[in-house]
């Protein structure tokens, strides 16, 4: 059941600077259980992409299509983002259900399918807790846990370790691919940094600076289960090379048009 | 949240405790002692007999009923009405626009200046009282809870939106719980213009409550009961923010607590 997105278009009508083009014909296939990583200098429109899968967002010219889907349109997704991932005044418990209750699932099995994966993200302890009370990590534990147990359909993730520190980031991408590789599911996750989107994906997928464009697609030849050291391989090392030559180029000319 | 723990300033805890009994003390030598007038400046030991007193017989109970019983009534009608449209102000950008304009020109008035008006309209009885009381608790109501709505961070809505959520879940999961601190102190804020306004209406035109208790002291000249209402009104104000805050408590756990 791929997804498809055909010469995606966004424009942002009200920019500051008058309408403000977001994507500029982006078309992608994206395989069922795959786990796909985009990457591109800030303001690309990475984050615009993954609205318009989620259908937060409807394309200004193109389409998305989910072949073979229960519903004709957008797969049953979730979103994970950076930041204010999680609601302030629900517990972790309820916010894990929270997809589970949405989809009208009753409280207490709701609850018992949470529990569950909290356990998995090592938050067993904290299910009572409010997010306030946890560390930025486990927060996004938790949110990871959200988005799994509503068992959806794609996973769309907006820079989740963004903000951790560089150690806790490690052993959070390396839970990821451990609750992925026991609930397969595709995958849609951007990230700015090189390092991650080759460890974690399938594919890597450059993004231009905006207008957002894919510029250049990769293929990461690590067989699964990886682990960390996998991207310090000599082939690896050459692929990070080539996607950081050419994103090094995006940035550097945005710069020069900002000027 | 500005210490850890908060231990090193706890003890400071005491120092008001301490700071109101030594003006106390101080208060009553000098009453008694006839340092001050004992006309305009009773011994605090004199207010508190006088309290004592007023509660017998019921009649202390009776005014603080009528205060208390018209003090909600306004409030409950006002504030229920604020709570409603500051909702609908906060969600739609379209009604705030058409709307804000007209709470922003009514709302510095001084409500009771509006009484004569209203008496006048609406005639001397319950209503217009209530009304006036109503008017006072329904701004600051309205313009917290449309404040707390519009807070609300919107990765919140898209998260909802994202999982499927109705309109209605997402008012009750996320506009309501997210607004809430917001509408709790607007809630205190009510209560206490709701307080003031009843005493002023009580002090003008009332034939019983705390503020007609005011002026029927004034009229005797019975100033130790003049101290021992204001202290009664006092009570109940901090009555309303020791009763709000424990709600508080309850209903916003995630609420992190700031000492200091």
């Amino acid at each position: 059941m791929p997804l498809r997105c055909r010469n995606l278009h966004f424009t942002f009508p009200h920019g500051r600077a008058g309408a403000v083009s977001a994507l500029e014909d982006v078309t992608l296939t994206l395989a069922d259980e795959e786990f796909v990583c985009i990457v591109g200098p800030s303001g690309c429109g990475k984050t615009t992409l993954l609205k318009l899968m989620a259908g937060l967002l409807q394309p200004t010219v193109g389409s998305i299509d989910f072949e073979g889907g229960p519903r004709n349109g957008r797969p049953r997704n979730a979103l994970a983002f950076q930041e204010h991932a999680l609601f302030p005044w629900m517990s972790v418990l309820d916010n894990v259900a929270f997809g589970l209750r949405m989809q009208g699932v009753r409280k207490q099995p709701s609850h018992e399918r949470a529990r569950a994966f909290i356990e998995q993200v090592g938050l067993a302890r904290f299910a009572r807790s409010y997010p306030h009370e946890l560390s930025m990590g486990m927060r996004q534990r938790a949110s990871i846990a959200r988005a799994f147990v509503a068992d959806p359909e794609m996973l769309l993730m907006d820079e989740p370790f963004g903000s951790l520190d560089a150690l806790t980031k490690l052993i959070l991408q390396e839970e990821l691919l451990r609750i992925w590789s026991q609930h397969r599911k595709l995958v849609v996750y951007v990230t700015h940094d090189i390092g991650e989107a080759v460890l974690l994906g399938d594919r890597v997928l450059v993004m231009s600076g905006r207008p957002g464009r894919i510029r250049e697609e990769f293929r990461i030849p690590l067989a699964r289960p990886r682990n960390l050291l996998d991207r310090e391989q000599p082939e690896i090392v050459g692929i990070r090379g080539q996607i950081w030559k050419i994103l090094e180029e995006e940035v550097r000319s945005g710069l020069r048009d900002a000027r | 949240m500005s210490r850890a723990d908060g231990a090193p300033l706890r003890w400071l805890g005491i120092v008001p405790l301490l700071l109101a009994a030594a003006a106390l003390g101080g208060w009553e030598l000098a009453a008694r002692e006839g340092m001050v007038s004992k006309l305009f400046f009773p011994a605090p030991s004199v207010i508190a007999r006088t309290i004592v007193g007023m509660l017998d017989g019921g009649r202390l109970a009776r005014d603080v009923a009528g205060t208390v019983g018209r003090l909600l009534a306004g409030f409950a009608c006002g504030g229920a009405a604020g709570l409603a449209l500051g909702m609908w102000m906060g969600w739609s950008p379209a009604v705030r626009r058409i709307l804000d304009p007209f709470v922003a020109a009514a709302h510095p008035v001084p409500k009771i200046s509006t009484l004569p008006l209203i008496m006048l309209i609406f005639g001397i009885g319950v209503f217009s009282k209530t009304l006036v009381v109503a008017v006072a608790a329904f701004f600051p109501m309205l313009i917290n809870t449309m404040a707390g709505v519009r807070q609300i961070h919107p990765v919140y809505f898209e998260v909802a939106e994202n999982y499927g959520a109705s309109a209605g879940q997402v008012f009750a999961r996320v506009v309501w719980p997210g607004s809430l601190p917001l509408i709790l102190a607007g809630t205190r804020l009510a209560l206490n213009r709701a307080l003031s306004l009843t005493i002023a209406v009580e002090l003008l035109m009332g034939k019983n409550g705390l503020g007609s208790m005011l002026w029927y002291a004034w009229e005797t000249l019975r100033v130790e009961e003049l101290y021992a209402t204001i202290v009664v009104i006092a009570l109940l104000g901090i009555g309303f923010r020791v009763g709000l805050q424990q709600l508080a408590r309850r209903w916003t756990p995630w609420q992190v607590e700031r000492t200091g």
